[in-house]
């Protein structure tokens, strides 16, 4: 027996996701030893409107550190370092004097940037900023949410120009109150979440000054760009402080960059896909920055101390596990998500259906917002049974769509592909991702990777951990799905699966 | 013919009565309808009442079908809502002792693997979902057959082999298996299906006590009994993992 959780010591790990905040203990073996977990409010002004209260946001981070401490009955003296990952791009300013935030955060799924985005292409359009920042001028990304907040809450800018504003994404709100708030909280936020404001050069790791004044956020609120892995300072003030007082706050990454992480993808080529509502694929392209031309995202991937940043590519579903969902609440053709598997196992095959959920237009690597779902190669023999086959083969082919555009993008073939979230319970799922993507797709033992990632990161940064070797050594294979499809009829079904994606496009008319 | 129950024929007419549409029937209704004496059609009704199967409004103290009836139709767990519900535990499982972790059910006559960890080493091991199992020697099997009635049978009518000069085959011997199995909460195979091989499993149970699955850590012989005996902290590990299971889908603790 290797059951050790008794004997520390341990590193917590902070994930302020997008519904949620939790906190999850992990002993050196990267096990878990407690979780708990608070979620928040969703607040919807307007349609397509999304926001958080920060200050709300705060509060339950404090609670669910004290609570995942209490839980596991350790004391400061066991905690080597916390670590955070966090919900990425939504952007917060909050004044540095008060503490107090000057607006709700405007969370990444917020259109109210649409706009915006368009005007700030200008001539050029959506590409305008992808050779510096590696991204789109899109609704999702930072920037513009800070310039929204400047033009739109009065008395605002001057504020800002004066120095008392702060800008930041959630890892910087955490890190700030953390290390003592307006007494000295550290204003950092990482070089994984600064690449996701379309502020950053991807090239020099910092604030690209023509660019912010393109976009109009004056450089003086910018916090400043460090590593995912160092400590940026010490636990201090209020409840938190008593608690845990001297704590080491060492690693902030985004949420898909610290599953990357987790996933222990170190090594040019290494991927990992996660599997929700959506699905994020990101692959590590090692030092290189790979200017995409399939339309995926060029992102800094992590960069530990002051070693050399690694970068990745992005490629991110819309639809995947919310397939499932609509077939359950809309259609109603079963009543819990894992009955998908059992209802698409009672037929061979998809009887010919092929099922595009191109819901809101078609993203990586088409990017048609003409694009509209369709279910096609209906016949009489097609039954609810088929159809299901069909939800689940759809997610494995917009995998495959994104892997292709991966390999055109960076000469590297997927060699295997790196697994977690919900959707890995389902195990004919992962076997038809395997067999389309003819490359074995792997699921490790511990399901949390988003948090294992910055507790590594965090790990690391104090030498509870010695390398990322030491990190690969914890990885455990809890399952692998091998592909088992002739490659006739792997290549058939694409050809079909290409088809049914052409029919989608188109269907929207241009006003 | 054997004489049919006058109270279950009654008490079936009620269920139909009340089924018959989307209403909620007095005590005079029913008894008239059905040519029941009141007293007679009350006695039915408490009955089936406490049963849960019929439920009195408190306003208007008229009856209607309960809520039980329609458990009754929807009791199925889905297997892979199992596995969906299992996945955390099972790797921590895994995790913990050192070995491989299957999650099984009662499918004909045999064990279905519906889950499979491996075995946390680098060694290449193949996914066993799908594979089929034997009831009567494997520890998966003996806690279906110890818990379920279905299985029970099954195991019990069914051709029960030899592997190994271990495998209790005679059925008064199986029966004695089951009980210890019974009293102690789980089961073990100790190379009575394969060589070399032993495992260790404990029974899962939905909300309302049903066994419904059977996990277990299987490995070799010489680390899961080092001294000829099963490793007690092995068998505490599964059996938290079975317990955390069925509390995640809605057991009481137990």
């Amino acid at each position: 027996m290797t059951d050790a959780h008794t004997a520390g010591p341990f590193i917590a790990a902070i994930d302020q996701g997008t519904t949620s905040s939790r906190c999850i203990v992990f002993d050196r073996d990267g096990r878990i030893v407690s979780v708990d977990q608070k979620e928040h409010e969703q607040i919807f002004p307007k349609p397509g409107w999304v926001e958080h209260d920060a200050a709300e946001i705060w509060t339950n981070v404090q609670e669910v550190v004290a609570g995942a401490i209490q839980k596991a009955g350790i004391t400061r003296d066991d905690i080597k370092a916390i670590g955070i990952t966090n919900q990425r791009e939504t952007t917060l300013l909050w004044d540095k004097n008060t503490g107090e935030p000057v607006h709700n955060a405007i969370v990444w799924q917020d259109t109210r940037t649409d706009a915006l985005c368009r005007e700030l292409g200008r001539n050029v359009g959506q590409d305008r900023f992808r050779r510096q920042t590696g991204l789109p001028l899109a609704s999702y990304f930072a920037g513009p949410k800070a310039r929204w907040l400047l033009d739109n809450v009065e008395g605002l800018r001057e504020r800002a120009e004066a120095g008392d504003i702060l800008f930041g994404t959630m890892d910087s709100w955490v890190i700030w109150n953390l290390t003592g708030g307006v007494d000295g909280g550290k204003h950092y936020t990482d070089v994984t979440n600064a690449s996701r404001t379309l502020l950053m050069n991807l090239h020099t790791l910092e604030w690209d000054e023509s660019i912010a004044e393109s976009i109009g956020v004056p450089m003086a609120m910018l916090p400043e760009i460090r590593s995912s892995a160092e400590v940026y300072g010490e636990v201090s003030g209020g409840p938190l402080g008593e608690l845990l007082g001297g704590i080491p706050v060492a690693s902030a990454l985004g949420d898909q960059q610290a599953a990357l992480f987790g996933q222990t993808c170190f090594s040019e080529g290494e991927a990992k896909s996660t599997y929700g509502t959506g699905t994020f694929m990101l692959m590590n392209t090692g030092e290189r920055i790979i200017n995409s031309y399939s339309g995926l995202l060029t992102t800094v991937g992590y960069r530990i101390g002051d070693q050399k940043p690694v970068y990745a590519l992005e490629g991110s579903i819309a639809v995947t596990g919310s397939l499932v969902q609509w077939m359950r609440d809309q259609m109603g053709l079963i009543s819990t998500a894992a009955e998908i598997e059992t209802l698409a196992l009672t037929v061979e095959d998809n009887g010919g259906a092929y099922f595009v959920p191109a819901f809101s237009g078609l993203f990586a690597p088409y990017w048609r917002p003409d694009a509209r779902g369709v279910i096609t190669g209906l016949t009489r023999y097609v039954t609810k049974a088929h159809i299901a086959r069909a939800v689940l083969e759809a997610t494995a082919w917009q995998t495959r769509d994104v892997s292709d555009a991966m390999t055109k993008d960076s000469g590297v073939e997927l060699t295997a592909l790196k697994v977690d979230g919900g959707m890995t319970s389902n195990n004919l799922l992962m076997q038809t991702l395997a067999d389309v993507l003819d490359a074995p797709v792997v699921r490790p033992m511990v399901a949390e990777t988003t948090c294992l990632g910055a507790a590594y990161a965090a790990g690391l940064a104090v030498g509870f951990w010695s390398s990322t070797d030491d990190l690969r050594a914890n990885w455990r294979r809890a399952a692998e799905w091998t592909p088992n499809m002739a490659a006739e009829t792997r290549d058939r079904e694409y050809k079909s699966w290409l088809k049914a994606v052409e029919r989608t496009m188109g269907w929207i008319d241009e006003n | 013919m054997a004489r049919n129950i006058q109270s279950l024929e009654r008490a079936a007419a009620m269920l139909r009565l009340l089924g018959g549409g989307e209403r909620r029937l007095g005590l005079s209704d029913i008894a008239s309808s059905l040519g029941l004496a009141k007293g007679t059609a009350h006695g039915i009704l408490r009955t089936l009442q406490q049963e849960g199967f019929v439920e009195q409004d408190e306003a208007s103290g008229r009856y209607q079908l309960g809520a039980e009836l329609l458990r009754l139709g929807t009791t199925y767990l889905d297997v892979h809502e199992l596995r969906a519900r299992a996945l955390v535990w099972t790797d921590d499982l895994a995790r913990s002792s050192g070995e491989s972790v299957h999650l099984g059910v009662l499918h004909q006559q045999g064990v279905l693997i519906v889950h499979h960890v491996f075995r946390p080493d680098d060694s290449r091991q193949v996914l066993e979902i799908g594979a089929m199992q034997p009831l009567h020697s494997t520890a998966l099997g003996k806690v279906l057959s110890a818990y379920d009635p279905v299985a029970h049978s099954e195991a019990l009518e069914s051709r029960r082999t030899a592997f190994t000069d271990r495998t209790v085959h005679d059925p008064e011997a199986f029966e004695q298996v089951l009980d210890l199995t019974r009293a102690r909460g789980w089961a073990a195979d100790v190379e009575e299906t394969w060589e070399g091989v032993a495992s260790v499993a404990a029974p899962v149970h939905d909300r309302r006590r049903m066994p419904v699955g059977a996990v277990g850590v299987t490995g070799a012989v010489e680390r899961l009994c080092p001294a000829g005996e099963l490793r007690p902290e092995l068998i505490a590990a599964v059996r938290d993992c079975a317990r955390a299971v069925s509390r995640d889908l809605g057991a009481g603790r137990f």
